[in-house]
């Protein structure tokens, strides 16, 4: 089985609050100084559940994609360290603030130029915009059903058995391939690249692709946005906080209790 | 033409509540000049009189028993159908399993955009959505370039009007469903003891500050003290703790409880966006910087190890 996995770089979605920053005018996240980012929380898993397909295989490639600066090889690359087979970035100044629309255009441009693939994979959404549209629109771009939120995938037969997150609970369902999955972190644990493995992923092909080779420049770009940034700030908190004083943890649960009561919380 | 189409959900016949509250939004709306409200729905004739009472102008019902339990494939065209019926350029649903794949299908499918997840919406000539990113951390306004703009709605983020039975709108049918690609085998609920996570009155909260899974028995213990129920930031989920079910946060359960206890969560933007809207909250921290103490209404700054316990033996004392 062909299958290419799509992962992004974010900012690292741990940064603390006080450390998070926008810059309201060109409406972008200011990197915060001494974190770099970090691969896609969800990603891995979608990693991992390609490695696992191909190792129950006992056949097959996994490619990776990922567009965005150069610096995007880095989430190439763990995936490479995981094990993936080889990589593509798709990068270049047309992809600047592109959306989602756009990206996932790019994205199915790119697996088109590689052959097709029998499955991709994707995280269940990116943790920075936190939208999960991109799988969404790669199969439409693909013309091959899409199937979101996975938490265990198999072969079955030509098809895949796919079983999915539901708000209170979870459904059993069979796609056909070709087709697009998103991962859910429900998936478990990715593997941890192991040394050896991070040293055979420097001898892997990483391609590197711009608009043009894909044949998609007239498409990119900010000005051809469908969804368009009016605003991107900070919410402000205001603190009314009460600290129940005490001078031991069980006189400061003890003047809780009777706020609570007092309240009428409890 | 102008005006909002509104994605109804019903579940065994009944409306989902985020049906009522998408359309307390789509009035709002149309108080501000975004044109008349029509709702779709899949099901039977009687849930479009419902849509008029709970707000819409018109209703649009799919009888098509394949929709039933459906994927959002099968949606779409009786979606697409609905919306040329209704002459809409403005399309609300929930955030829910449909309208998470719903939304971005049917925008990639007329080339326009979704706003994923939205929080709050405003007419000013054209559609203003607002929606929370980098884990809640900023806050993003967003428009749409072409028609028709497409927002799924978070749960609890606009209130449902009462049912106003006067209310008077052409409830017309349709049957409309597309081919199912993707075949479902079976669907499963989560075993969830107690009262639903999101239903709860009271929710006590634990996180990754709790050190480990051990910490989950004593919030339990507490929670049914006050006929709660228990819920997990995903830090604590992701670790195993507790059960994904309960997770509460940007990537689990929205809830807005009177009262919310959070015990050691620091109170990362991912969690506060699923439950910011608790009406009360209290902090249980060993640390007085955490965010979830400075959105608090009362904080505890103190090793919850202690705090818990001794809470439980007070709360039964006061009976």
């Amino acid at each position: 089985m062909n299958i290419v996995v799509c992962v992004k770089q974010i900012p690292d979605p741990e940064t603390p609050a006080a450390s998070f920053k926008v810059d309201e005018v060109a409406k972008k996240v200011i990197p915060a100084q001494g974190i770099a980012p970090v691969v896609n929380p969800y990603d891995p898993q979608a990693t991992e559940a390609a490695l696992r397909l191909k190792e129950a295989a006992g056949t097959g490639k996994v490619t990776v994609i990922s567009l965005g600066p150069d610096s995007a090889r880095d989430a190439i690359k763990h995936a490479l360290a995981m094990g993936a087979d080889e990589g593509v970035l798709i990068t270049g100044p047309e992809f600047e603030d592109i959306d989602n629309f756009q990206t996932a255009k790019a994205l199915a441009a790119a697996i088109q130029k590689l052959g097709g693939a029998d499955l991709v994979l994707t995280g269940r959404a990116a943790a920075d915009w936190d939208m999960g549209v991109v799988p969404l629109g790669i199969a439409q771009a693909l013309g091959v059903p899409c199937v979101t939120v996975a938490k265990a995938i198999e072969k079955n037969g030509a098809g895949l058995k796919v079983e999915r997150v539901l708000e209170d609970g979870f459904q059993t369902v069979e796609t056909p391939l070709p087709a697009v999955v998103s991962v859910s972190n429900e998936f478990g644990e990715p593997r941890y690249p192991q040394l050896r493995q991070i040293m055979l992923a420097a001898k892997k092909t990483v391609q590197v692709w711009g608009a043009n080779d894909l044949g998609i420049a007239g498409e990119m770009g900010k000005e051809n946005r469908r969804l368009v940034l009016e605003a991107l700030y900070v919410p402000k908190v205001e603190s009314n906080v009460e600290i129940i004083e005490g001078d031991t943890p069980e006189e400061k649960a003890r003047n809780l209790a009777q706020k609570l009561r007092a309240a009428k919380l409890i | 033409m102008a005006g909002i189409l509104v994605i109804a959900e019903a579940n065994e016949g009944a409306l989902s509540s985020i049906s009522g509250e998408l359309l307390g939004a789509a009035r709002k709306l149309a108080g501000e000049g975004a044109g008349t409200v029509t709702a779709f729905v899949a099901g039977s004739e009687a849930l479009g009189k419902e849509l008029i009472a709970l707000g819409a102008d018109a209703a649009i019902v799919d009888t098509n028993p394949a929709l039933q339990g459906a994927l959002a494939e099968v949606y779409l065209p009786a979606v697409q159908a609905a919306l040329q019926q209704s002459g809409a350029d403005i399309v609300l649903m929930g955030q829910t399993a449909l309208g998470r794949d719903l939304g971005p299908m049917l925008a990639f499918a007329l080339d326009t955009a979704v706003s994923m997840e939205t929080v709050d919406l405003r007419y000013q000539g054209k559609l203003i959505a607002t929606r929370s990113c980098y884990g809640g951390n900023a806050r993003a306004e967003v428009s749409f370039k072409n028609a028709p703009a497409i927002a799924t709605v978070k749960a609890k983020s606009f209130d449902a009007l009462p049912a106003d039975a006067s209310r008077t709108g052409a409830v017309t049918t349709i049957d409309v469903a597309g081919e199912a690609r993707i075949k479902i085998l079976g669907v499963q609920k989560a075993e969830s003891t107690g009262i639903r996570l999101e239903d709860a009155p009271v929710v006590v909260s634990g996180g990754r500050g709790l050190g480990d899974p051990s910490g989950f028995k004593l919030l339990e213990e507490l929670a049914a003290l006050l006929k709660g129920a228990t819920g997990a930031s995903r830090a604590a989920c992701d670790l195993g703790w507790y059960p994904p079910s309960q997770q509460v946060g940007l990537t689990g359960k929205v809830v807005s409880p009177n009262l919310y206890i959070a015990v050691a969560i620091s109170g990362a933007s991912q969690h506060m966006a699923g439950m910011a809207g608790s009406k009360n909250i209290v902090a249980i921290n060993k640390d007085p910087e955490a965010n979830m103490v400075k959105v608090a209404k009362y904080a505890v700054i103190d090793d919850y190890r202690k705090v818990v316990p001794a809470l439980i033996e007070e709360i039964k004392k006061l009976g």
